[in-house]
C-alpha cells in the first residue's frame, strides 16, 4: 500500500468539485431545508437559570392548546448509567449526554433544555412551550474557573470526584480530572538554563460558529422503525448516539445526511436529534427542529476558556532545557474539556528533556463544550508559542531559528511519549524563514510575529464502496458527509488508480441503510483514511477486471496489465479491453465490477503548521488590524491543493477571530449577554487581508499518495503569531484572549 | 388568523402567494413558496445568508416581511442562472473553490451580483466591504474575493476572458 | 520484548514504575502479563487509546506487537 509514484494525473489537480453545481445553485439540501407533508414543528423549552434545581415542571395547560401534540420532559429519556463511547470523539459519556439534551433534577446553565414541544405550527409550539410551568429552586451559580475551583465553591455534581489525584478525594469538586505529564529532572533543568520566562494566559469560550444552525427532521413509523434527515459531522454517529439515549436500537433508525453547513467539530455530538425522534414517536407524525441562533450560541458549542501558567527555561545557545505548564479548561456543565489533547500538545513541537504538565478539566455553569479543530491545542499553543517568541526576545535569536534548534524530528520522543515518525515541522519553519513575507519592511506601529502549531490527526473506521456502471463510469461511495471538499479528493484518487477522467466518477455519501459503518467526519480524517478505502477497493477493481480480461483472452493473469484505465496484454496478444467493455460484459465474467473496503488504518501522520502575521494597531482606538498573513503547513501530500489551502485560511481566520473578537460573555447571573452574530463577533471580510499559503509535503508513509490529516492544525498557530505581531508592534505581551481593542488600550495605557 | 394576499415578480416571473403578517419573506420563500436555496443563518440580519434582491437592492430576506414585497420583485439564487448558462459569478465560485460547506454561498454569490450590478469592476476593498454582511466560517474569504474579482474581470471583459481560457 | 511507558496517571498501579519489558506477542497478550504483574491495570488501559511505535492504533486488541515495539497509554483523542 505504500508505493508512492510520482507524475500523478489527478491526485494534485484542482478539478471542479462535483456537488459544485448543487452549491452555486442553491439545490444543494442542507439541514434546515428537508420537509415533508403534514410534519410537526419541534422546539424546546430552556432554562433562565444557571444553576437549579427542577422542584415541577407543569405542562397541562400547554398540552391543552389546539395544534400541540407531544411534549416530552427529562422523565421521558432514560436514565443512563455512566458509560463511555468511542468514535472519532473518543469518550463520550451517554449519561451526560442525556442529561445534556435534556436536564433531569437540575439544570446547569442557562439555555439547558428543560422540555420540548411539538405542534402543527411553530408559533404554536412557541406559546405552548411559553405556557409550560417550570418551578426552580435557583442555586449560587458558578461561572468562572478561580470559583470553581475554589474549596467551597457550589458544587455542580454531588457524585463528580476528582480522577487522576495523588491520593483519592474525600469530597466532590468541580474538578473532574488531573491529567499529568512529567519527564527528567527539573531541578537540574532550571539549574542549566540561563533565562526563563513565566506567565499566566487566559482565553474565554469560543464558539465553532458554523453558519448552519442544527436541524432535523424525523420520522417514526407505526413499527417503531424511524428516519432521521439531519446535518451533522457523521450519521452513524448520530444514529448510535440517539437510539442510546432513547434506548431503541440503533438497526431500527437510519439516518440520512443532509448537507453539512459547517461544523468545525461543533456537530460531532447531537442535541435535537433525540428530541424530534420521540416526539415524532409520541406524536405518530414527522417533527421537524431547527435551532435559532441563539440556541446555537447559548446551548451548543463552545470550546473551552482556560487559564493557563508556562514557565520555560532556554540555554544561551538556545536550547529548551525545562519547562512547567499548569492548565485548566472549562469544560462546561459536564466533564470532558480538551485538556487532553491539552496537555499532550502544549509543547508538543519541541524536544525539552525536564518537563512537568499538569492539566484539569473543570466543570461550572456554562453550555457543556464540543469538539472545535484541534481540540485543546489552540490555547495552550497561545500560551507556549507566546513563551517562546519571549524567550527568543531575551536570547537575542530570531524565533524561528529558535524553534528550528528545538524542533522535533523524526524518532524524536514526543513529550507525552511516543517517538515521532515521520513528520515535517523543521520544513514548515524553513519555508517560513525563506518566505519573503518574513523579511517584508514594516511600518510605525506594525509588528510581525509567528507561531507554530501541532495535530495528532486520526484514522478511523472506514468503509468504501467503488463501483463501475456499464458505461466505464464509477460511483465511489462512502460514509462521511463533506465538508470541504473531500468528495472531489476522493474521486481523484479514485481516478489516479483507476484512470479514468475524474468526472467519470461519482462520488456519493451514503446514508446508514446503504453503506458500513463510517467514523465521523472529524480528526481531519476523511481524505487520509477514507482515501486508504477508496484506493485499495480501486485496486482490488483493477485486480479483477484483470483476472476478467486474462478470463476473456484465455491468457495467464501475469499477461495482463493496467494501462490508462484500460486491461492491456503484455504480449500485444490481443487488443486492450476498456472499463465500459469490461463493465458491459461483466454477466459473462462474473457479475458487477464493484468492491468495498473496510479500514481501521493507523499511521493517520501528524500535522504542523508555521504561520507568520503581520499586523498594525492604532494607538489611539487599540483596534488591531491584519495585515499580512501567511500559512505553511504540512499536507503530506494535497490531493486537492484549492481545499487544502482552504482549509488552512479558513482554520488561520477562526484563529484570528478568536485572537481578537470573539468570546462569550455572561453577565453576572450567568446569563449569555452576546448569542448573536452582532456581538460575538466573528471576521468578515472587510476585517482581513488575502491569506497567503505555502503547502509543504513532507508525504506521510501511511498512505498510498502521502496524504496527512489538514483540516485542523491550521487554527493551532494564530492566536500566538497575533499576540507576537502585537508585541513587535507596541511592546506589549497581551496574555488574555480576545485582544480586543479595549484590551489593547488597557495595555497601551499600563506605561 | 387571516392571511394576506401578496402579488410579485420572483426571478422574473409573476407570482402571488399568502402568508402571515409577522411572516418574513426569508419564510415565505423557503417555507410557503419551497425556494431552499436563500438559507438562514442567524434571522437578524447579521449573516447574509437570506441575502435577495429587492428591486434592484440587496437586502437580507430575513428582515422583510412578507406582505411588504407587494408589487415588487424579487431576485433569489435560483434566479441567477440564465436557463443552462451559469452566472460568471457562480462559474468563478466553482472554479476558484470559493465554498467549503456551502451554505453561505447563496447568499455571497446574490451579495457580490448586487455589487457587481451597481459597480463592475470593484477592486478588492470594495469587494470586501461589499459582502462585508456576508458571513463565511469555513473559507477565510481569500478565495470567495478573489472568484468575485475574476467574476469582475469575465464580464467586464468578455473576449479577453475567452481567449484566456 | 515489547518496551511498555507507563504514564503518570497509571503510575499509582505500577507503584511508580515507568517504564517495563514485557513479552507479548498481542496487545491482548501485553494486556494480561500487565493484569498478573499489576493488577486492577487493566481496566485502566482497556480504556485507554494505545500508541504502538509513535502510532495510535484504534482498538488495538489483536494488534500484533514486534519484539522491539514500544508502547505507550495515552488519553483518548479527540477530533474537530
Ligand atoms: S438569516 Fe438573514 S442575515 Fe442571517
Ligand atoms: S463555505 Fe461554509 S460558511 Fe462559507
Amino acid at each position: 500500500m505504500t508505493t508512492t509514484r510520482t507524475g500523478y494525473k489527478w491526485v494534485g489537480t484542482r478539478p471542479v468539485r462535483h456537488d459544485g453545481l448543487d452549491k452555486v445553485t442553491g439545490r444543494a439540501r442542507f439541514g434546515a431545508d428537508y420537509a415533508t407533508a403534514g410534519m410537526l414543528h419541534g422546539v424546546v423549552l430552556r432554562s433562565p437559570h444557571p444553576h437549579a434545581h427542577i422542584v415541577a415542571i407543569d405542562f397541562s395547560d400547554a398540552l391543552a392548546v389546539p395544534g400541540v401534540k407531544a411534549i416530552i420532559t427529562g422523565a421521558d429519556l432514560p436514565d443512563l448509567s455512566d458509560e463511555f463511547g468511542t468514535g472519532s470523539e473518543g469518550g463520550i459519556n451517554f449519561r451526560d449526554l442525556s442529561r445534556n439534551i435534556l436536564a433531569r433534577d437540575k439544570v446547569l446553565y442557562e439555555g439547558h433544555p428543560v422540555a420540548a414541544v411539538a405542534a402543527v405550527t411553530l408559533r404554536i409550539a412557541q406559546q405552548a412551550a411559553e405556557m409550560i410551568e417550570v418551578e426552580y429552586e435557583v442555586l449560587p451559580a458558578v461561572l468562572s474557573m478561580e470559583h470553581a475551583m475554589e474549596d467551597d465553591a457550589p458544587v455542580l455534581h454531588d457524585d463528580l470526584y476528582t480522577l487522576g489525584l495523588d491520593s483519592p478525594p474525600e469530597r466532590p469538586s468541580n474538578i473532574s480530572r488531573r491529567r499529568v505529564i512529567a519527564r527528567g529532572d527539573l531541578d537540574a533543568g532550571w539549574e542549566e538554563a540561563d533565562v526563563v520566562v513565566e506567565r499566566e494566559y487566559t482565553t474565554k469560550a469560543v464558539h465553532q460558529g458554523y453558519i448552519e444552525p442544527h436541524a432535523v427532521v424525523a420520522e417514526t413509523g407505526e413499527d417503531g422503525r424511524s428516519t432521521l434527515w439531519c446535518s451533522s459531522q457523521g450519521h452513524f454517529a448520530m444514529r448510535t448516539y440517539t437510539t442510546k439515549v432513547l434506548g431503541w436500537e440503533p438497526g431500527d433508525m437510519k439516518v440520512i445526511p443532509a448537507e453539512i453547513g459547517g461544523g468545525f467539530g461543533g456537530k460531532t455530538t447531537i442535541y435535537l436529534e433525540p428530541l424530534a425522534a420521540l416526539l415524532s414517536r409520541r406524536a405518530g407524525r414527522a417533527v421537524k427542529m431547527v435551532m435559532t441562533r441563539s440556541e446555537v450560541f447559548r446551548a451548543t458549542g463552545p470550546t473551552s476558556g482556560s487559564v493557563m501558567r508556562i514557565k520555560m527555561g532556554a540555554r544561551r545557545d538556545g536550547k529548551l532545557v525545562a519547562a512547567i505548564a499548569w492548565m485548566a479548561y472549562e469544560a462546561g456543565a459536564f466533564p470532558g474539556s480538551p485538556i487532553g489533547p491539552g496537555v499532550m500538545t502544549v509543547l508538543a513541537p519541541y524536544d525539552i528533556p525536564n518537563v512537568l504538565i499538569e492539566g484539569f478539566d473543570v466543570v461550572l455553569n456554562k453550555p457543556k463544550v464540543a469538539a472545535y479543530r484541534a481540540p485543546g491545542a489552540p490555547m495552550a499553543a497561545f500560551a507556549a508559542e507566546s513563551v517562546v517568541d519571549e524567550l527568543a526576545e531575551k536570547l537575542g535569536m530570531d524565533p524561528i531559528e529558535l524553534r528550528i534548534r528545538n524542533a522535533v524530528t523524526e524518532g524524536v520522543r514526543a513529550v507525552y511519549g511516543p517517538k515521532y515518525r515521520k513528520i515535517g515541522f523543521v520544513e514548515t519553519l524553513e519555508e517560513a524563514r525563506d518566505h519573503p513575507h518574513y523579511s517584508a519592511p514594516l511600518g510605525p506601529w506594525q509588528g510581525r510575529g509567528v507561531a507554530s502549531g501541532y495535530w495528532f490527526n486520526f484514522g478511523g473506521e472506514t468503509t468504501a464502496t467503488v463501483s463501475i456502471n456499464e458505461d466505464g463510469t464509477a460511483v465511489v461511495m462512502s460514509g462521511c458527509p463533506d465538508i470541504g471538499g473531500t468528495r472531489a479528493a476522493l474521486a481523484q484518487m479514485a481516478a489516479e488508480e483507476l484512470g479514468i477522467d475524474v468526472h467519470r466518477i461519482e462520488p456519493v455519501v451514503a446514508d446508514t441503510h446503504s453503506i458500513g459503518y463510517n467514523d465521523m467526519t472529524g480528526g481531519s480524517r476523511v481524505a487520509f483514511a477514507v482515501g486508504i478505502a477508496v484506493v485499495d477497493a480501486s485496486r482490488q477493481l483493477i485486480e479483477d477486471m484483470c483476472s476478467r480480461a486474462a478470463l476473456i483472452w484465455d491468457v495467464p493473469r501475469e499477461e495482463v496489465e493496467w494501462v490508462d484505465g484500460r486491461a492491456q496484454s503484455v504480449t500485444g496478444a490481443a487488443a486492450p479491453l476498456t472499463l465500459e467493455e469490461l463493465a458491459s460484459g461483466s454477466a459473462n465474467t462474473g457479475g458487477p465490477l464493484s468492491a468495498t473496503v473496510t479500514v481501521n488504518p493507523r499511521g493517520a501522520g501528524a500535522g504542523f503548521s508555521t504561520q507568520i502575521c503581520d499586523v498594525e494597531v492604532d494607538p489611539d482606538t487599540g483596534l488591531v488590524t491584519v495585515l499580512r498573513y501567511t500559512v505553511v503547513q504540512d499536507a503530506g501530500r494535497a490531493i486537492h491543493p484549492d481545499y487544502v489551502e482552504g482549509q488552512m485560511q479558513g482554520g488561520a481566520v477562526q484563529g484570528i477571530g478568536w485572537a481578537l473578537n470573539e468570546e462569550y460573555i455572561f453577565d453576572r447571573d450567568g446569563v449569555m449577554e452576546n448569542p448573536g452574530f452582532l456581538d460575538y463577533r466573528m471576521p468578515v471580510a472587510s476585517d482581513l487581508p488575502m491569506i497567503d499559503t505555502v503547502i509543504v509535503e513532507v508525504p506521510n508513509p501511511d498512505h498510498p499518495y502521502g496524504v496527512r490529516g489538514v483540516g485542523e492544525t491550521g487554527i493551532i498557530p494564530p492566536m500566538a503569531a497575533v499576540a507576537n505581531a502585537v508585541y513587535a508592534a507596541t511592546g506589549k505581551r497581551m496574555q488574555d484572549l480576545p485582544m480586543s481593542p479595549v484590551r489593547v488600550l488597557e495595555a497601551l495605557s499600563g506605561d | 388568523m387571516s392571511r394576506t394576499h401578496v402579488t410579485c415578480v420572483l426571478n422574473g416571473d409573476p407570482i402571488d402567494f399568502l402568508c402571515n403578517d409577522y411572516q418574513t419573506l426569508l419564510s415565505v420563500l423557503r417555507d410557503e413558496l419551497g425556494m431552499i436555496g436563500t438559507k438562514e443563518g442567524c434571522g437578524t440580519g447579521d449573516c447574509g445568508a437570506c441575502s435577495v434582491i429587492l428591486d434592484g437592492q440587496l437586502v437580507c430576506s430575513c428582515l422583510v416581511f412578507g406582505p411588504e414585497v407587494e408589487g415588487r420583485s424579487i431576485e433569489t439564487i435560483e434566479g441567477m442562472a440564465d436557463g443552462q448558462h451559469l452566472h460568471p459569478l457562480q462559474e468563478s465560485f466553482l472554479e476558484g473553490a470559493a465554498f467549503q460547506c456551502g451554505v453561505c454561498t447563496p447568499g455571497f454569490l446574490v451579495a457580490a451580483k448586487a455589487l457587481l450590478d451597481r459597480n463592475p469592476t470593484p477592486t478588492e476593498t470594495e469587494v470586501r466591504y461589499g459582502v462585508a454582511g456576508n458571513l463565511c466560517r469555513c473559507t477565510g474569504y481569500d478565495k470567495i474575493v478573489r472568484s468575485i474579482l475574476d467574476a469582475a474581470s469575465r464580464m467586464s471583459n468578455p473576449q479577453t476572458h475567452k481567449e484566456a481560457t | 520484548m515489547a518496551r511498555i511507558f507507563f504514564p503518570t496517571s497509571l503510575q499509582q498501579l505500577t507503584g511508580g514504575t515507568e517504564e517495563c519489558e514485557i513479552e507479548a506477542s498481542t496487545v491482548r497478550e501485553l494486556f494480561a502479563r500487565l493484569e498478573e504483574r499489576f493488577p486492577g491495570i487493566r481496566e485502566q488501559v482497556a480504556s485507554a487509546a494505545v500508541a504502538i511505535d509513535g502510532d495510535v492504533v484504534p482498538g488495538a486488541l489483536l494488534e500484533p506487537l514486534d519484539p522491539d515495539s514500544e508502547v505507550h497509554f495515552l488519553p483518548a483523542i479527540s477530533g474537530g
